[in-house]
């Protein structure tokens, strides 16, 4: 157990630092709006910064060199990725490419034109989005129902999916199907990759609650794409599917968005009975509390990187470090507005203070307990797969996919 | 002891549940939240004053119909549960509520008959920014008649034709009647998350105001009285919201059954039903307690507010939860509840505020229970 940088560590960490502050870029001259994810000029600058890095060979640090990547080591990695962090550059758009779909795709196809779509992606021009929820499979992500159907060469895909974040500027998508209802619902999926261009794809936004729209729900009809850009083996979509989504909690555990830092800055602004909310005890013994959870969950995070560096695949501990931050931030708005009291209400980016953004993640705060797997499933995952507790009784398991209820 | 409506009072909420669903179904909120500009929905503003609800508890010698206070918490409960886009609680709980209790008998006799007939709006204006109320600490002052200061945010600001008003004088501090539509006074309206009900900046100059009796006193009253009377809405949304989650949890189904019969979804719904009843039990005592003037009523009201508020918080995020991904569209009716749950728990005071005032009206009641 050592939680300091080795000397070469802390060499490469000085270096990284030194780079990042030569190279970041100015995410000052944007105003509060345009700082939010999915605004253009956010995402402009975002793309820019990817290249930056890609160039210096700081873009998927732990890839192999042929694939985009520098060819380093996870702990590099993460380094840098921790050293990104401290300098406020969190950047969402490229995640569900780089962390999530594109190592599966590496993994399962070797053909060239499945492989040269990794580099564009690693330089941030090409962006991924994840085609797997539909509107009855959610928690249950082998419910899809999407059809896809052998025609010669090809496969002719029909179906509707939904919640999938960035689809409306992604250029690829990585999409599961069915390709066989009459057997049980886990061995009758298949993933394939397809370029968001293909006839057939229709990108509809889904406004959220927070009235942003980065979810979208995407319509497939009649789509063809060659058997070429199958994921893997015909009816081994699960275990795709599974790989992915462990990958997602891992990265969404890590903790990114509002943290105690931002909750003190605020504090520390606002008046309290006695000195600023930030000089009420309350406040600290709430704060303490706060910052104990957000410490694990950056410290779990540590834990997931020291399994990676030993060769091994994130487990399903990164459940919980998920389960933990997307309370975290929910707890976090809710304190935060509080401390504001009536002015807890105001939401103009222009007049509230740190520029609206507690209010903003206020409206968000309930699709983080949701997506990525929700609170009810992450609980699931740790009782069953951590704990070794017996699973629910199923109905739905050893039955032909089209024989399960489904309440219609 | 009857804990619970009599029957003439829950025939009387029986009604305006019915009422609500006709004039006010949540299509009505929808249009409020996409117009916010509006501030608040005239059509059923009208509606409701038609049916006198203004003035159920202002007595009978001011134009109202002097039902009671728990009769006007039952309406508070349906118009909660209805999310109403409507400046009730600001005009009645508090505006009517101050001048009850401060006013001279000319402005009441002027005012109350315009609010029980549903002609006059009128708020409470505290807030001058962020951070917690401290009423002895407030900027804004009166001085020879007139008022200067800034308020924000003031719920039903832009809306409100007269609002009272929190300033500092010679005197101390206290609260001050003012004509929003006269000289000195300008507006303008501020985005909040709940805008189906509208919020403004206010900015008094030299406004003309006239003093209620009661300086900070008076304050505490008020927003006793109002946290009873908010608690009650929060309650009506609290219990809509867990009846949502219990609805959409028999419908869905996933992994072949509906997600109600899991475990998962089985207890967080029971977990926020044991919440309501907290609030519920707690609102009811403090019911009682605001419409016979028991000296309970301060600790009573702050416990119904911090229940309240926190049974509300959670049920409209708990009901989101079930709903999946689906609650957390902008289509989907959960995100109203979940704004209006924040909005009725800043607007009288944060639960860190009530929470304060718990414990210390606790001390003073052991202090009393010791002395005697």
């Amino acid at each position: 157990m050592n939680f300091d940088d080795t000397p070469e560590e802390a060499a490469y960490r000085a270096t990284v630092r030194a780079w990042i502050a030569a190279n970041a870029p100015d995410l000052s001259r944007l105003s509060p709006e345009e700082r939010r994810n999915w605004h253009p000029a956010h995402k402009e600058v975002a793309r820019q910064w990817q290249a930056t890095k890609a160039d210096a060979g700081y873009a998927c640090l732990s890839w192999p060199k042929e694939q985009g990547g520098a060819g380093g080591s996870a702990i590099e990695e993460a380094i840098f990725n921790q050293e990104e962090n401290r300098a406020g550059l969190q950047f969402t758009y490229f995640m569900t490419g780089l962390h999530m779909l594109l190592p599966a795709l590496m993994e399962h196809n070797k053909d060239a034109a499945s492989l040269a779509r990794v580099p564009p992606a690693v330089r941030g021009e090409e962006i991924w989005c994840q085609l797997f929820s539909e509107p009855a499979s959610g928690s249950d992500s082998a419910g899809v129902r999407c059809a896809a159907v052998k025609d010669g060469d090809e496969w002719v895909i029909n179906g509707q999916k939904v919640w999938n974040s960035g689809a409306q500027i992604a250029d690829y998508g990585m999409l599961v199907a069915r390709t066989d209802p009459d057997v049980p619902k886990h061995k009758g999926l298949t993933v394939f990759w397809l370029d968001m261009k293909t006839p057939g794809v229709e990108v509809r936004p889904i406004r959220m609650m927070s009235g942003d729209n980065e979810l979208n729900e995407v319509f497939l009809t009649d789509v063809r794409i060659p058997d070429s850009q199958r994921v893997g083996e015909l009816g081994g979509g699960w275990k795709v599917i599974i790989s992915t989504l462990m990958n997602e909690r891992a990265a969404l555990g890590s903790g990114t968005g509002l943290n105690w830092r931002d909750v003190m800055k605020l504090a520390g602004q606002v008046a309290s009975w006695d000195g600023t909310a930030l000089e009420d005890p309350a406040f600290r013994e709430w704060l303490a509390d706060l910052y104990v959870d957000a410490e694990a969950i950056r410290l779990l995070s540590f834990r997931t990187l020291t399994s990676l560096s030993k060769g091994a695949a994130p487990g399903p501990e990164g459940s919980a470090g998920k389960l933990l931050w997307s309370n975290l931030a929910q707890t976090l708005t809710d304190k935060a507005l509080d401390v504001l009291d009536h002015a807890g209400l105001m939401d103009d980016p222009d007049e509230a203070l740190l520029g609206g953004a507690f209010q903003h993640r206020f409206l968000w705060a309930p699709g983080l307990r949701l997506g990525g797997g929700t609170d009810e499933i992450m609980k699931n995952i740790i009782a069953e797969r951590v704990l070794g507790l017996p699973g629910d009784v199923r109905v739905d398991k050893t039955v032909p996919f089209r024989e399960i209820p489904n309440g219609r | 002891m009857n804990f619970d409506y009599t029957d003439d009072q829950k025939a009387l909420k029986d009604e305006a549940r019915r009422f609500l669903s006709a004039v006010s179904p949540l299509s009505v909120v929808r249009t409020a939240l996409e117009n916010p500009d509006a501030g608040y929905d005239r059509a059923l503003w009208q509606r409701i004053g038609e049916q006198g609800w203004c003035g159920a508890a202002i007595p009978e010698e001011y134009g109202g119909i002097g039902m009671g206070h728990v009769e006007l918490c039952a309406l508070a409960e349906e118009l909660g549960r209805a999310v109403a886009p409507v400046p009730f609680a600001s005009t009645v709980y508090l505006f009517a509520e101050a001048l009850l209790l401060g006013g001279s008998d000319a402005q009441k006799s002027e005012l109350l008959p315009q609010v029980a007939m549903g002609a006059l709006i009128g708020t409470l204006a505290v807030s001058e920014g962020p951070g917690v109320l401290v009423p002895d600490r407030v900027a804004t002052r009166f001085a020879g008649g007139r008022l200067t200061g800034t308020k924000l945010p003031v719920t039903d600001g832009m809306a409100a034709d007269r609002a009272v008003v929190l300033a500092s004088s010679d005197e101390g501090p206290g609260l001050y009647l003012v004509d929003l539509t006269g000289a000195g006074v300008e507006r303008r309206l501020v985005s909040t998350i709940d805008p189906t009900r509208g919020a403004a900046e206010i900015v008094f100059r030299d406004a003309p105001a006239e003093p209620l009796v009661g300086g900070l006193g008076l304050l505490a009253q008020v927003q006793d009285r109002a946290a009873v009377l908010l608690a009650f809405e929060q309650l009506g949304g609290a219990d809509r919201c867990l009846e949502m989650a219990r609805d959409y949890a028999l419908e869905r189904y996933a992994f072949g059954r509906p997600i109600g019969s899991y475990q998962a979804i089985k207890h967080k719904l029971a977990d926020v039903f044991v919440r309501n009843e907290v609030a519920r039990a707690n609102a009811y005592y403090g019911a009682w307690a605001l419409s016979t003037g028991a000296p309970e009523l301060p600790l009573a009201a702050a416990a119904a507010r911090v229940a309240g508020s926190g049974a509300y918080l959670l049920a409209s995020r708990e009901n989101i939860q079930t709903h999946g991904g689906i609650g957390f569209t902008w289509e989907a009716d959960c995100h109203f509840f979940y704004r209006r749950a924040r909005h009725l728990g800043l607007i009288l005071g944060a639960p860190r505020d009530w929470k304060r005032r718990v414990a210390d009206r606790l001390e003073l009641k052991l202090a009393l229970e010791t002395a005697a």
